[in-house]
Parts: structure tokens; sequence; C-alpha cells
């Protein structure tokens, strides 16, 4: 079965006017929209077709070029959609909370170091808070579509949280300015998927 | 030594309707901008403080690389363009792309499928080998060819920041309009030289 682009849990305006609804649009629907289809392009014909998302980007090394990238951007936007809520912001509770303090010292350092791996990632990528395999979280970015699911990355394991720094995630409403961008994904961030998939 | 903006040969406003204004004033104004005072800062008591553009290209890395890299591509970048630019080189230039990839057609669509190719931020360049033969180069990021040994003679930045604001994700409609505003004379002159 073919993988699909998946639909939002809210309008494209409903993040407004944090993230507007022209970037939402676009970002979705031909961004995300491309990754799938190319990704479906990519796998068609080959033992690739029928496995789970998480077990191609396992072994992303094995597969073509187009599988790494197409894949990646598909499972990434995926991610992204679903941890940010028109009813997010704030600060995690229970057990996530307690891992950040005990992770990172507090909430406002890890939300520092969160931003820092944001903005300082040069190109195209994404910053990422990771659960690893000994369940410790750490923050981490990536190159273009990569993510800590693949066999290549530098530091694996879970992502529960991701931020889109490609420029085509913020440049129609912030241009040159990430840092205002980073600063604005705070107010929408759904910590209860974040905390859905520390726990899972 | 200090590095500065460069005095673009255009207004801002005089590639429209290829390259809008508005891309030009956050892309030259903003982003060139920041990539030089980044490097002024870093270089700051380093031993290419007072290096030239090209050496730093050619032998920093890190920050100091990005930005170098980054202030060196979009001046090369910026300075190739003109409004109503000739849609074809002439002379030798045009003898030798000619040589390298069959016609200028052949060659302008290698070069297109190159930028349309590139996944991320980087860079197409057009480069002379060590042998003098033409050839298409793709570099991420800030990448530039003289850290190979080639010597680059026209460039075009696929990053977003460079087409967004126009053409959004059609990266192709931007390479398109790309062709309508290069300053061939200097293209010519830089491959002569």
């Amino acid at each position: 079965m073919a993988f699909e682009l998946p639909k939002l849990a809210y309008a494209y305006d409903a993040l407004d006017p944090h993230i507007d609804a022209r970037t939402m649009e676009i970002h979705h629907s031909k961004h995300h929209a491309g990754y799938t289809n190319n990704l479906n392009a990519a796998i068609a014909g080959t033992d690739l077709e029928g496995k789970s998302i998480e077990d191609i980007l396992a072994n992303v090394s094995k597969h073509s070029v187009a599988v790494r990238n197409n894949g990646g951007g598909f499972y990434n936007h995926d991610l992204f959609w679903k941890v940010m809520s028109p009813n997010g912001g704030g600060k995690p509770s229970g057990d996530l909370l307690t891992a950040i303090e005990k992770d990172f010292g507090s909430f406002d350092a890890f939300k520092e170091e969160f931003s820092k791996a944001a903005a300082t990632r040069f190109g195209s990528g994404w910053a990422w808070l990771v659960k690893q395999a000994d369940g410790k979280l750490v923050v981490t970015s990536t190159a273009n579509q990569d993510n800590p699911l693949m066999d290549v990355a530098d530091v694996k394991g879970t992502p529960i949280l991701g931020l889109d720094v490609w420029e085509h995630a913020y440049y129609l409403k912030f241009q040159n300015r990430r840092p205002d961008y980073i600063s604005v994904f705070w107010e929408v961030i759904n910590w209860e998927e974040v905390v859905k998939r520390f726990q899972d | 030594m200090e590095h500065k903006l460069p005095t673009l040969p255009y207004e801002l406003g005089e590639l429209e309707p290829y390259i809008s204004k508005k891309t030009l004033e956050f892309h030259y104004g903003k982003h060139h901008q920041a990539y030089i005072t980044n490097l002024n800062n870093l270089i700051k008591e380093t031993s290419f403080e007072d290096a030239s553009l090209e050496d730093i290209v050619k032998h920093s890395e890190g920050g100091i690389f990005n930005n170098g890299a980054q202030v060196y591509n979009h001046t090369f970048y910026f300075e190739a363009f003109k409004p109503n630019g000739s849609a074809e080189p002439n002379g030798k230039l045009k003898a030798a792309i000619e040589a390298s990839f069959g016609s200028f057609a052949n060659f302008k669509s290698e070069f297109s499928k190159a930028g349309a190719t590139l996944f991320g931020s980087g860079w197409v360049w057009l480069v002379v080998d060590t042998a003098g033969k033409l050839a298409i180069m793709k570099t991420k990021n800030a990448g530039n060819p003289l850290r190979d040994g080639f010597k680059p003679i026209l460039t075009m930045d696929v990053w977003e920041h460079a087409y967004y604001l126009d053409t959004q994700n059609a990266r192709p409609k931007y390479i398109e309009n790309f062709w309508n505003i290069i300053n061939w004379e200097l293209v010519e002159k830089r491959f002569e030289e």
C-alpha cells in the first residue's frame, strides 16, 4: 500500500498568528505532498513496498538517496504537524517534565538548548528532542530530511519533538529571522502528543 | 581586513520580473550582509583576520568557512546579474560550452537539472577544471568549487531564501527565470582570465 499524505488535525489557519495559513498550506499541500509522492515512486516495485516508514528509515543506509530524502521528508513532516496544535504552548506535565528537568536541569535550560540547536543548524534541517534507547533525553539536529530514526544518524533514538528549520517552513512570514520563528514554535507545541510519544 | 557588502551594478528592482525587489532586499540586504557581519566577527584575532576572501574559502573550516564562503558565493552570484541580460554567451566561452556540452541548450538543460535536483540548500556552478574543460558542479550549503581546485565562472543559489518569496516551492520556475538576467559578458571575462 502506498503512503498517503496525512490530513492535518486542524485547519491551515488554526496556528495563526504564530504560523500563517499560506505557509501551512504550501508546506503541507506542496512540500509534504511532494515527499509523499516521491517516496512512493522511489519504493515502487522494490521490496520496501508494504514496509512501515519506521522500518524503512531504520535501514536507510541500504536504500537509495531518494528513499532517504523523501522517506525522511514524509516522516518528519507528519511528526511536525502532530506536535503542533492551536491549543498548544506552555510546558509538558508529569513524567516528561520530570525527565526534562533531570536531563537538562530545567525546562528553561531545555528550551534554550533546543532553540540553539534549531538556530545554529546551517542550511536546511531539523532540531529534535530525542528519547534514546536508555530513556535519556537529548537535543540534536540533523541536515536536510535526516532524522534520529535513521541508521545514518549521529544521535539515534525516538524523536518526540521536531522543529523544521528549512527556510520553506518560515520564509513567507519571517524571511531571514529564523530566531523569531523558533520563538513562536513554543506557543503551538502540542505537549500532550509529545508526552504520548515519550511514554510509547 | 574588514569585509564589506559589495555595491551591486544594478538597482534592486531592476531584475524584475525575474527576481523581485523584495527578494533582493532580503537576500542582499539581510542574508549577504549577515554573512559579512558574522565573518568579520569570527575572524577577529584569528589567522584569517588579514587573509583574502579566497584564502578563507580555500583553507578555513566551521563557522569561518560557512560565513566566508557564503560571502564569496553571494558576491559571485549577485555580480553576474544584469537587467535584460543577453540570452547566450559569445566567443571563446560559447565555443567551450559547445565543446563540453554539445550545445548551449544542452548546457542550460544540464545546469537547470542540477539546480532542480540539489536536495536541501546549496549552489550550482559552471566551473573550469585544471585541464581547461568546463563542468557543472553542485555544492551543498556554503560549498565552493575553489576548495577542489576548480575555477568557478557562474553560480546559481538554490537555497530556498533565493526564491521562496517569488516562486515558493516551485524552484524550477526560479531556475527558468535565472536565464533571463545573466551578465554573460562578465562570465566570459571570468572564463578568459
